[in-house]
């Protein structure tokens, strides 16, 4: 039933949300298209902190994030690579007592909701894990079975295991139009047409064009977070570390490296693929990170990086059914905390679509809550 | 932050010779330097070489005492021991004074002068403590009057002679050459020879050179290959083929060479479009006839415009700074005209050189067991089994195996390695392309990002 | 090894390398005065703790980088040597780290 250039699902965008909703769509038995301007992982996928990380999420993420860490926590099962996972505590150092207050009455909101993963870290159970923390951070919040991963390893094999399954992938092809053709959708690219019963939209920092054409609205922003890496360091962190009254986001990689960004944004030009970092402001970065870890006053940083994310007004991603066409759904605007959530999200969306429903709680990521407030 | 008509980066021959030409012409100039002293790498030391061991480094090395005094009464503002870390796109340069602070400067137009770098020549054992490039011993003796007493130079091409010929100027001849230019191709050089005379001086020192090697009874292996350097810990021995027979030579060091290649650091991070020049077998930076990259307002002098030497690079950049200067409305364009035919007549000998001196193919194209990114210490198996799964090129390549994302952010894998994948997926280099290069250009101290002022405006792609 | 031809120490100042005194030329990079001094090693190299010491003494292939001064990462062949600079071949970053 498939041509070349047909499919059952046609996804525009091979990040880890396209390329794990077409892995998981293709393990449903659907014949799978994927279309990418670029390459697999080229932007915000590719080149994230790798955070896999439930701790400190939006109040309506939670189920999503906890379903996507059960994927985590057999990663090697689904796409036959460890993704370069591993379990680590992820914790947020609390400077000052109202950080400390505000972390407990999280703790207390997430058990009430019937979730337990978060626990407040008192100053000796932080110095515990976090041995090299400065002398006045008191406390923390922490999810200990969080971790984290290597970005484009991950994204690289879900597009690989994808492939195995029977995914077509055409890379360097940019999605220009999306056309409804009979019961059929189709995606004109500049290097020709596909179609298929269903249509998905991955598209990142890209996505709000397809929206449109699609008669809905997505102030999709595009945006360049910061990361800065370090030469290797005698190990001295086994933690992912977030500050809790500023940004940062700080990590010692298995090699010794030090991977700090923590959000600090560069400038996005998705229309040419680029971004230029903004070491200014990275200044701030780099005094938060000496002021938690005062071993970093030696630290060397050898690369920086910022890849390219789309990210929606209230900092939510869009998930779910289009609220104008049939047959189209959204995955997009995971706004910079997408990475971890691209396992479990590619697996709902993939029964969203096989099954027409899915258990899992996606209302308040609906597109259509830009237009009702619009 | 202070703004200069031009900015230039890197004191070599082609950096200061545009600053010279630049301040000529009125315009106020910068050049920021990451050495102690004037002079880049092939005049390194000319300002306090002693007299006894310039003659030893020949007439050549001397004509830069000359440069360089120039260099220093022009009105440049010459800033030494300048690392550049970052150039953003709106030609904002943040460079670190000997790691003691960082500083901006902007200017209308920006001559990237940074020369070249010895082209990267992975073999099996090149990662051992006593192997060096070639150029590395050239720098110590410049630099230091320091000599390795106990060497076998490896590889080929003109510096290969003039670092043993001055060695042995020096009382301490090399063990040994060997040489991989394999026996057919100084026949294939020879078409080009009937131009090359048009800049006899150079054929002639070569000549010289290997004439007094072969009488002070230097031995020269020619057609070398299948290339080891042993050792455990450091080198012990050089082993390799020489017309089909083992050769096996005890040796504590080793110095490797096979040409030099434009150092693109910092075009790459401007974002510069780069073409690949099939006779230097390297990537250089695609410009128009004088000299300007396809950024506006950045131009290349020297070597990093593609391999010309010492005299072409003063050439270059006396050429770049008066192009600016006419951009600035002065007419300069009779003498631009005189200095081009100097350059042309410079260039003569290039074809043959290229062509005589082409690198050995199992460098460029090392085996599988070979280390490709010494930092990270990836090998060219690895990288070719990264293509396998489907990465197709050298950033998913990186991305994928760490390689290029250590220390040297790339500089001494990147060419091998995009040559490796167009190779392996049989395509061709062009397309295959290089890494991104981000900042920062050199690492930099964390603490150092607080002494940042501002931010840049204008920006385009990276 | 490494020797000084037509030249001999004029201006001597003292390094220390892996608490070991050298006498070496002001204005001597640290790269060259550790040659001179017969060490190659300079440190170990950061995946498989093989020796790796100085290739290309211009800055570009970061083989020299030693720990001076208890400040690690730097380049040998760019740093000049200073009197009673303390210096130490870099290890491998894998050691745990003391606060």
């Amino acid at each position: 039933m498939s041509t070349p250039s047909t499919a059952d699902l046609v996804v525009i965008g091979s990040g880890i949300h396209g390329c794990s909703a077409a892995l998981h769509a293709a393990l449903r038995g659907l014949s799978v298209i994927v279309i990418e301007k670029d390459t697999a992982g080229r932007h915000a996928s590719g080149v994230n902190a790798g955070g896999v990380r439930r701790l400190g999420r939006l109040l309506p993420e939670v189920p999503i994030s906890d379903r996507s860490m059960n994927i985590w926590n057999k990663i090697s099962n689904l796409v036959d690579d460890d993704c370069g996972f591993q379990k680590a505590p992820q914790i947020k150092v609390a400077e000052t007592e109202d950080e400390m207050e505000a972390h407990r009455e999280r703790v207390r909101v997430l058990n009430d909701m019937g979730f337990h993963h978060e626990t407040i870290l008192s100053q000796a159970e932080l110095r515990d894990y976090l041995p090299a923390v400065s002398d006045h951070c008191i406390g923390g919040l922490a999810s200990l079975e969080d971790g984290f991963a290597l970005p484009y390893q991950t994204t690289f094999a879900f597009q690989r295991k994808a492939v195995k399954l029977g995914v077509r992938f055409y890379e360097n092809t940019r999605a220009q139009k999306v056309q409804r053709d009979g019961k059929n959708w189709r995606v004109v690219t500049d290097r020709g047409t596909f179609s298929g019963t269903y249509l998905l939209n991955c598209a990142g920092a890209w996505a709000g064009n397809f929206a449109q054409q699609l008669g809905e609205y997505a102030p999709v922003e595009a945006i360049a977070p910061m990361m800065i890496v370090t030469a290797r360091m005698p190990r001295f962190c086994n933690a992912v570390v977030g500050a809790t009254g500023r940004p940062l986001s700080f990590k010692q990689m298995e090699n010794g490296t030090v991977v700090i960004g923590g959000g600090l944004r560069g400038i996005a030009s998705p229309e040419t693929n680029g971004s230029q970092m903004l070491f200014g402001k990275l200044k701030q970065t780099a005094d938060t990170a000496i002021s938690i870890f005062p071993v970093m006053k030696t630290a060397t940083i050898v690369r920086s990086w910022s890849g390219i994310e789309g990210r929606m007004p209230d900092d939510m991603p869009v998930i779910g059914r289009s609220s104008t066409e049939e047959n189209v759904f959204h995955a997009f605007g995971f706004s910079a905390h997408g990475f971890q959530m691209g396992p479990g999200v590619g697996e709902l969306m993939a029964e969203l679509i096989a099954t027409g429903e899915t258990n899992a709680p996606i209302e308040p990521f609906n597109i259509s809550r830009f237009t009702t407030k619009h | 932050m202070k703004t200069h008509d031009v900015a230039i980066i890197g004191a070599g021959p082609a950096g200061m010779a545009a600053a010279i030409e630049a301040t000529r012409n009125g315009l106020s100039t910068i050049i920021l330097d990451e050495n102690p002293a004037p002079g880049g790498q092939i005049y390194r030391s000319i300002e306090t070489v002693p007299d006894q061991r310039a003659a030893l480094l020949g007439p050549e090395y001397v004509s830069g005492r000359s440069l360089a005094a120039d260099f220093r009464a022009c009105s440049a503002e010459y800033v030494a021991a300048a690392t550049v870390w970052n150039i953003d796109a709106g030609l904002q340069i943040h460079y670190s004074i000997a790691g003691k602070g960082s500083a901006q400067v902007t200017a209308g137009s920006l001559i990237i002068a940074t020369g070249a770098i010895e082209r990267p020549t992975p073999m099996p054992g090149w990662t051992l403590p006593g192997v060096t490039t070639a150029g590395a011993l050239q720098v110590l003796l410049k630099a230091q009057g320091a000599i390795n007493d106990d060497v076998v130079l490896v590889g080929s091409g003109p510096l290969l002679y003039l670092v043993a010929d001055q060695m042995l100027k020096a009382g301490n001849a090399p063990r040994a050459i060997v040489e991989t230019v394999p026996s057919g191709q100084l026949l294939k050089a020879a078409r080009h020879l009937p131009k090359a005379l048009k800049a006899f001086s150079y054929l002639r020192k070569g000549l010289s050179m290997m004439r007094r090697l072969s009488k002070a009874g230097v031995p020269v292996y020619g057609d070398a290959s299948s290339i080891v350097v042993e050792g455990t810990n450091k080198v012990e021995a050089v082993r390799f083929l020489s017309k089909g027979k083992q050769h096996r030579i005890e040796t504590t060091g080793v110095g490797l060479h096979q040409g030099v290649i434009p150092n693109q650091q910092i075009t790459r991070l401007l974002g510069c479009e780069h073409h690949w020049h099939e006779s230097q077998q390297c990537f250089v930076p695609a410009l128009d006839d004088r000299f300007e990259t396809s950024v506006e307002g950045v131009f290349v002098a020297g070597d990093g415009a593609g391999i010309g030497g010492a005299v072409s690079a003063v050439l270059r950049g006396r050429l770049v700074a008066m192009r600016i200067a006419e951009k600035n409305g002065r007419d300069t364009r009779l003498e631009q005209r005189a200095i081009q035919v100097q350059l042309a007549q410079d260039a003569a000998v290039r074809p043959f050189l290229e062509t005589l001196y082409a690198p050995s193919p199992e460098n460029i194209v090392p085996a599988d067991d070979v280390m490709v990114c010494r930092c990270e210490e990836i090998s060219a198996g690895q990288i070719r089994h990264a293509v396998d799964l489907g990465a197709p090129g050298p950033n998913q390549v990186k991305s994928y195996l760490r390689c290029g994302m250590g220390p040297c952010q790339g500089r001494m894998c990147g060419t091998t390695v995009a040559t490796i994948i167009a190779e392996h997926r049989q395509k061709d280099i062009k397309e295959i392309d290089y890494y991104r290069i981000r900042p920062p250009l050199k690492p930099l101290a964390l603490s150092e990002l607080a002494s940042i002022e501002s931010e840049p405006t204008r920006h385009t792609p990276l | 090894m490494f020797k000084r031809v037509m030249t001999e120490i004029r201006n001597p100042i003292h390094i220390e390398f892996e608490g070991q005194t050298i006498t070496v030329e002001k204005g001597e990079t640290v790269a060259a005065a550790l040659m001179l001094a017969g060490h190659g090693k300079f440190r170990e190299s950061s995946v498989t703790r093989e020796d790796r010491g100085p290739f290309c003494l211009m800055g570009v292939c970061f083989e020299c980088l030693v720990e001076i001064d208890g400040t690690p990462n730097r380049q040998a062949c760019m740093t000049l040597a200073e009197d009673g600079m303390k210096i130490r071949v870099q290890k491998a970053a894998f050691e745990e780290a003391t606060r």
